[in-house]
């Protein structure tokens, strides 16, 4: 394992911003950690960098315990939030900073500036300031400068963060095509699950500066471990019930559930395309409280007579108006039993 | 239990290894100052009430009885506070012109505004003098004589500290965004509403600040004073003059130094309060987005009468001086400069400018890394109360009696190890006290404004501390410390109540000669002390018009 976390604590007073991680990263690997904002993400990458002291367990790169070890020595690279460009420096100066602090000759910081910004898409920019480029450009040179020194780990924290969507969505393809065909192991923390999803071989949720769960893009897509997770990921369709057999009381009335789904109380997560319109009259009545229109398929909010609000994604044309009355009924193949999870910390 | 245990034992060391690199970096600072202000100050003190080994604090009650003393009270109080409204009615229309419009001349009328801030005040005194006294323009033109009344005073007090107000009322107004008195007008406030519920509360602390600023320099005047007041009027600080080195009195100027020293102690401990509220977040743009070209007359009006008030309060008194300089043919008075006349000075009166300057560079050397270290100190985001108790500390020199100081080195430093009597660095040492809170306003809120995580990047890019420090603080502060460091030279150069106690006869300052020259009767002694109070204007001028070039983003309080 490239990295490893043991237990990883760090503590701001009474308040936990990592309790006990544990988490491996091979090499080549991409991770990304996904977590709602105060969830711990950046102080995870923090202790790694060597940036913030850990008030428990260790840090492991390459086997090696990471303590006393101080951040000019680690070897990672961490691109920062807001990029932190140095302001006084033209592109070409942060680029080569890395390179300088390990006393790399002139003309190797020079081809390497060259060839780095070639792979990021500013072909000679290295004279200019940073002041004159755009959030993009930005981006793209804080991702340069990371990379000059062959960082062991590269660690990104929320690397698009402040893009807008387009841009987003374009460059997050492009990295992860970038460090595949390097050979970059990747850390890489954000809030946004779409960037994750598409960046990342595995995925690491994490609430309240603990691990949520962790898999695959698919896996955890598929299967989120628990409400918290199934919540933050977007599923809005997620109730109490009890199951029994093939079916599950829930506040919506019984729903099929697949089959070998545990038994006894539980948390009942529906997917939006498993809630299938039908006309008013069968199925469970319910009135279309609002709609929105999400490019692929209309998301519908739907008010049941009893329960919470129920989301369905329908297709373009098919999608009912605010206000009509419709029924209900629900694909158990789209039905998941989720696990506990562990308790939401009390604040 | 493992984690708690760690975490109990961590958190001390680390609070500790904070502390000590704060005290690391303050033990020069320190050091500086116990031994260069605090030990010469309390020594006069004590000379002054100690009789025998007994401490006469009944000397105090006796000497505040005193119905002169207590008119000497009286005045300087009061004239330090009409000083200071008087100023604040003339300066501030000027902060806000030029602040806000953008005109041609604009960075120029800025430097020479601070001309007057950086001379020596008995060049101030003089030049007012040839304005308003005996013979003077306004005598000459109309029969108008102010040399005796109090409003020479006032004058000459406004045209000093004019940019203190323009500098920092007005860096702070160039950087407030326009925008918010936009959005209180889009709100439906009119005007001049949106200007006093927006505007006036976020200047309010650097109103506060120059306010306090002002008031302390006028009621701490002395060269102004001296030239000015005649018998009629004396502040605080002539009277300590007087008792010292004409009375021999040192009791009684031991009980005024301890007078004034509260005082001031208490208007700093005031001005430490509104700096650290002026450190609130407000919402900065760059100043050179908030200039625009005036418009309509009432604009154009407003920029003509700051423009005629800069011309009429600094530009006259300023010509006058040079013009005065040149009443002899042929350049006469400054090529007497170069003479030995034998009687005033031992060497020509221009191996001034040299002496001047040799000591300006020294003191300059020494404040700059006195108050980067203490800048340094006190920038440290865990700084607590006590290291900004210091930070109020350094402002004391600008309030101490000059002349306190002086006459205290020459008694106190007379002692192996500290016999420094016969050593030149005698006066640098004098002189850097007066720079060194020039040098700490001024990198404080630079480094401050230094965003951590820059040096985090850096750090995670490899760098050791000690190259985050060469890489990424030292390029961003770099324009500041030079400016601190011209501030610094300027202050050196004019300092005069210090000065003039222990520069040796053999080398004066320019601000002595001048004073030296004036001291002596006939009409070649007077130009010459105009042309030397005009060198000695030029060097000021051309070090703060290269300042105004380096001039920082972030205003500093100067």
């Amino acid at each position: 394992m490239l990295l490893s976390l043991d237990d990883a604590s760090v503590r701001f007073g009474a308040r936990a911003a990592l309790d006990a991680v544990g988490l491996q990263v091979a090499e080549r690997e991409i991770v990304c950690v996904l977590g709602p904002s105060g969830s711990g993400k950046s102080t995870l990458l923090r202790a790694v960098a060597g940036l913030q002291p850990l008030s428990g367990g260790r840090v492991f790169l390459d086997g090696r315990d990471q303590a006393g070890v101080p951040a000019h020595r680690r070897g990672v690279g961490l691109m920062f939030q807001d990029h932190q460009l140095f302001p006084q420096r033209d592109v070409g100066g942060n680029v080569a900073f890395g390179l300088r602090m390990r006393g790399a000759g002139r003309a190797e910081q020079e081809r390497r500036v060259g060839e780095l910004l070639d792979l990021v898409g500013l072909p000679g920019a290295a004279r200019r300031a940073v002041s004159a480029l755009s959030g993009g450009e930005q981006q793209r040179v804080a991702l340069a400068r990371a990379l000059a020194p062959r960082p062991r780990l590269l660690m990104l924290d929320e690397p698009l963060g402040q893009l807008d969507r387009s841009l987003r969505e374009r460059l997050v393809v492009e990295l992860r095509e970038l460090f595949h065909r390097l050979g970059t192991t990747v850390l890489a923390v954000t809030h946004d699950q779409g960037e994750a999803f598409a960046l990342a071989d595995r995925v690491v949720v994490m609430r309240d500066g603990a691990i949520a769960q962790s898999g695959t893009p698919l896996e955890v897509w598929q299967h989120p471990a628990d409400a918290f997770t199934a919540r933050f990921l977007g599923f809005e369709n997620v109730v109490e019930a009890t199951v029994a057999g093939s079916a599950a009381v829930t506040p919506w009335g019984k729903l099929p559930v697949p089959e070998g789904a545990p038994q006894g109380p539980g948390t009942l997560l529906v997917r939006p395309v498993g809630v299938r319109l039908v006309p008013a009259g069968e199925g469970l009545r319910c009135t279309v409280a609002a709609r929105t229109f999400r490019g692929t398929h209309v998301a519908v909010r739907l008010r049941p007579q009893d329960g919470p609000l129920l989301e369905a994604a329908c297709p373009l044309r098919l999608a009912p108006e605010t206000g009509e009355a419709v029924g209900v009924e629900f694909d158990p193949s789209e039905v998941l039993v989720l696990g506990q999870g562990r308790p939401p910390r009390t604040p | 239990m493992d984690v708690t245990r760690t975490e109990v034992a961590d958190a001390p060391r680390r609070a500790r290894s904070g502390n000590a690199a704060r005290l690391g970096l303050l033990a020069l600072p320190v050091a500086f100052f116990g031994v260069f202000f605090a030990y010469p100050v309390a020594a006069i003190v004590a000379r002054g009430l100690r009789d025998g080994g007994v401490w006469r604090l009944g000397r105090i009650a006796d000497v505040l009885g005193e119905p002169g003393i207590r008119h000497v009270l009286w005045f300087t109080t009061w004239q330090a506070l009409a000083s200071t409204a008087l100023t604040l009615l003339v300066a501030l229309p000027g902060a806000y012109v030029l602040a806000r419009y953008d005109f041609p001349g604009r960075h120029l009328v800025r430097a020479v505004v601070t001309v007057p801030f950086v001379l020596p005040t008995v060049v101030v005194g003089t030049a007012f003098l040839a304005l308003v006294g005996r013979g003077g323009l306004l005598d000459g033109l109309w029969g108008v004589r102010l040399d005796t009344t109090v409003w020479a005073i006032l004058l000459a007090h406004v045209f000093f500290n004019y940019a203190v107000v323009v500098r920092t009322v007005g860096g702070l107004w160039a950087q407030l965004d326009p925008r918010q008195e936009e959005a209180a007008r889009m709100l439906g406030a009119s005007p001049l509403a949106a200007w006093r519920k927006v505007t006036l509360p976020a200047l309010g602390p650097a109103l506060a600040a120059a306010t306090l600023m002002v008031f302390l320099f006028t009621f701490t005047s002395f060269g102004v004073v001296q030239i000015l007041g005649g018998p009629a009027f004396s502040t605080l600080e002539v009277e300590i003059y007087r008792q010292t080195s004409e009375i021999f009195d040192l009791s009684t100027a031991a009980v005024l130094t301890l007078v004034q020293f509260a005082a001031v102690g208490a208007i700093l401990a005031v001005h430490a309060w509104t700096v650290r509220r002026r450190e609130s977040a407000l919402r900065l743009v760059d100043p050179a987005l908030t200039a625009r070209r005036p418009r309509g007359a009432r604009q154009w009006a407003l920029l003509g009468a700051v423009l005629a008030t800069v011309a009429l309060l600094v530009v006259l008194p300023l010509a006058v001086l040079v013009r005065r300089s040149l009443d002899a043919p042929g350049f006469g008075y400054y090529r007497a400069l170069t003479r030995e006349d034998g009687g005033t000075f031992l060497v020509p009166p221009i191996q001034a400018v040299g002496n001047s300057l040799q000591y300006a560079l020294a003191a300059t050397a020494i404040a700059v890394l006195v108050g980067a270290l203490a800048a340094a100190a006190l920038a440290r985001r865990d700084a607590g109360r006590l290291v900004r108790g210091f930070d109020a500390l350094l402002m004391l020199p600008l309030g101490v009696s000059a002349v306190t100081v002086g006459f205290g080195f020459l008694i106190a430093l007379d002692e192996p190890p500290l016999d420094l009597r016969s050593s030149w660095i005698l006066v640098p040492l004098a002189q850097a006290l007066v720079g060194v809170p020039f040098v700490v306003r001024t990198m404080l809120p630079v480094l401050r404004a230094v965003d951590g995580r820059l040096r985090e990047a850096a750090a995670v890019l490899g760098a050791s501390p000690w190259r985050v420090w060469r890489e990424v603080d030292l390029p961003l502060v770099r324009r500041a410390l030079l400016v601190a460091a011209g501030f610094a030279f300027a202050v050196s150069l004019g300092e005069f109540g210090a000065t003039v106690f222990i520069a040796r006869p053999d080398n004066p300052t320019l601000p002595v000669a001048v004073a030296r020259l004036l001291g002596r009767p006939g009409d070649l002694n007077y130009g010459q002390a105009m042309a030397l109070s005009t060198i000695l204007m030029v060097v000021c001028a051309v070090s703060l018009l290269l300042l105004e070039r380096l001039r920082t983003d972030r205003s500093g309080e100067f």
